[in-house]
């Protein structure tokens, strides 16, 4: 945890610079071109969601290991309202992006694991993690 | 999410044999490739994917821009496979969901079924069919022990679950009257009252509640605004609207019915339905009242269970085998 990288999200221009950040360090973990592009466009909606709901946060990034296999994990920080109802944005068909974007049923599709804690009032933490195959 | 991987060298082959031949018999193993990729949910990525790699085994020297240019497209597919994915997870909620309905439309048909009553010197006939799996209809005969039937046809406005939920409970709640309670009139009044205070103010229901007494050749009955029946004289072959008055239940607590009464007389036909019936479509023409006398007139030889199943037959040929509202239609011939 001590080498975290994180990128501030406050521009829809901060989304680029996390996919962008977000491909380069999968590529270096030794993910395919599929996975790089299933972990970018994770990031994108996780990065769209602070930047539209939250105003600002920040996404980062981890390299973490269990019993021989690698993987990234990215954490999304935001101390935005927070979301109510969690079952509902996890609802298919529930797009928190204005049906534009994949959500975060989405997001938990591309990626191996998924969790996620949200306060109102104080703000959301997404943590996801996809393993190198 | 990729346990099945297509075979690269497979399509690699099959790419190959096009590029050289533009064979047709290449494309119909890419047709078999996209079935058997959609069956064993390979993502539309790992597709993409695929070919890319065959493309760079064949040409190992692909131009750098041609590379870039599909690492683009994969890009760009990646939310379409997505949405597809959810697609995919939605199609099997929807099954799931199926497949509970028709466990509550089984338990439905259960719940508020009713024994057609065998009554010397009279024929009845009942057909009633649900538009969508649930049926919004009702309709009940209870058999009363001096020998008089009481007849009930409902309507909710609405179709499916909502509404045949809302008929189980006025199931429940005439079953509770006490059974000297038969009068047509008390009984949509009781009724009124039960759902005006139970059910949702945006739904309504309209009821036709007859107490047939086939030993007088009696029918007493009071509507609450329920879709008139029909009277057919045999002495002149004529049809004539057996009108009731009376509001729809739930609409105020205080509704009063008026109760009416007549005689029937021998080959003469009482035909109770709902709007169903007498609002069929042809395209997007409602059919006319007179349409559905001239039908139950064509078949009025036939006994009457055969009488009502083959008019059901006939509606349900003139809308093209789709039922747009649930179909309940009674008949009660007195015999010659």
């Amino acid at each position: 945890m001590d080498f975290r990288t994180c990128v501030n999200i406050q521009k829809e221009w901060d989304i680029v610079g996390a996919r962008q950040f977000g491909r380069d360090f999968s590529k270096k973990l030794g993910f395919g071109i599929v996975d790089q592009a299933r972990i970018a466009t994770a990031i994108s909606e996780l990065a769209r969601n602070i930047y539209l709901y939250a105003g600002s946060g920040k996404i980062c990034f981890d390299e973490v290991e269990n019993v021989g296999s690698r993987g990234i994990c990215i954490v999304s920080l935001d101390t935005g309202p927070g979301i109510k109802d969690i079952s509902q944005v996890m609802e298919d068909g529930f797009s928190t992006s204005g049906g534009l974007g994949a959500g975060l049923p989405g997001v938990k599709r591309l990626m191996d694991e998924f969790d996620i804690t949200s306060k109102e009032g104080e703000g959301t933490e997404i943590r996801v993690v996809k393993w190198v195959r | 999410m990729d346990a099945l991987k297509l075979d690269l060298s497979h399509y690699r082959q099959l790419l190959k044999q096009y590029i050289d031949t533009q064979d047709e018999s290449a494309l119909y193993e890419a047709e078999q490739i996209s079935k058997r990729s959609i069956q064993h949910n390979i993502s539309l990525e790992e597709i993409i994917n695929t070919h890319i790699n065959a493309l760079e085994g064949i040409y190992p020297d692909l131009p750098e821009n041609i590379q870039h240019s599909m690492s683009f497209l994969l890009e760009v597919m990646i939310s379409y496979g997505l949405a597809l994915q959810e697609f995919q997870d939605l199609r099997e909620s929807q099954l799931e969901i199926k497949s509970e309905i028709s466990v509550a439309a089984r338990m439905q048909n259960t719940l508020l079924s009713t024994v057609k009553p065998e009554v010397e010197g009279f024929d009845i006939g009942v057909v009633s069919v649900p538009a969508n799996q649930m049926n919004g209809d009702y309709h009940h005969f209870i058999h009363h022990t001096d020998g008089t039937v009481g007849i009930t046809v409902a309507d909710v406005i609405g179709k499916g679950i909502p509404a045949a939920l809302c008929m189980s409970m006025i199931k429940y709640a005439m079953e509770s009257f006490p059974s000297e309670h038969k009068n047509p009139s008390e009984i949509l009044e009781s009724l009124n009252r039960v759902v005006e205070r139970n059910v949702d103010p945006s739904m309504f229901i309209t009821m036709f509640y007859a107490l047939f007494n086939p030993a007088a050749s009696t029918i007493s009955y009071s509507s609450a605004g329920h879709e008139p029946g029909f009277y057919y004289h045999a002495a002149d072959d004529t049809f004539e609207e057996i009108r009731a008055k009376g509001v729809v239940l739930g609409v105020t607590d205080t509704a009063q019915y008026r109760q009416y009464e007549r005689e029937i007389h021998v080959g003469d036909m009482i035909i109770l339905l709902t709007d169903g019936v007498t609002e069929c479509r042809q395209g997007d023409r409602f059919i006319e009242s007179e349409e559905v006398l001239e039908v139950i007139k064509s078949f009025s030889h036939l006994p009457a269970q055969e009488l009502v199943e083959s008019v059901y037959r006939h509606f349900e040929k003139l809308q093209d085998f789709h039922l747009r509202d649930d179909f309940t239609l009674i008949i009660i011939k007195k015999d010659v």
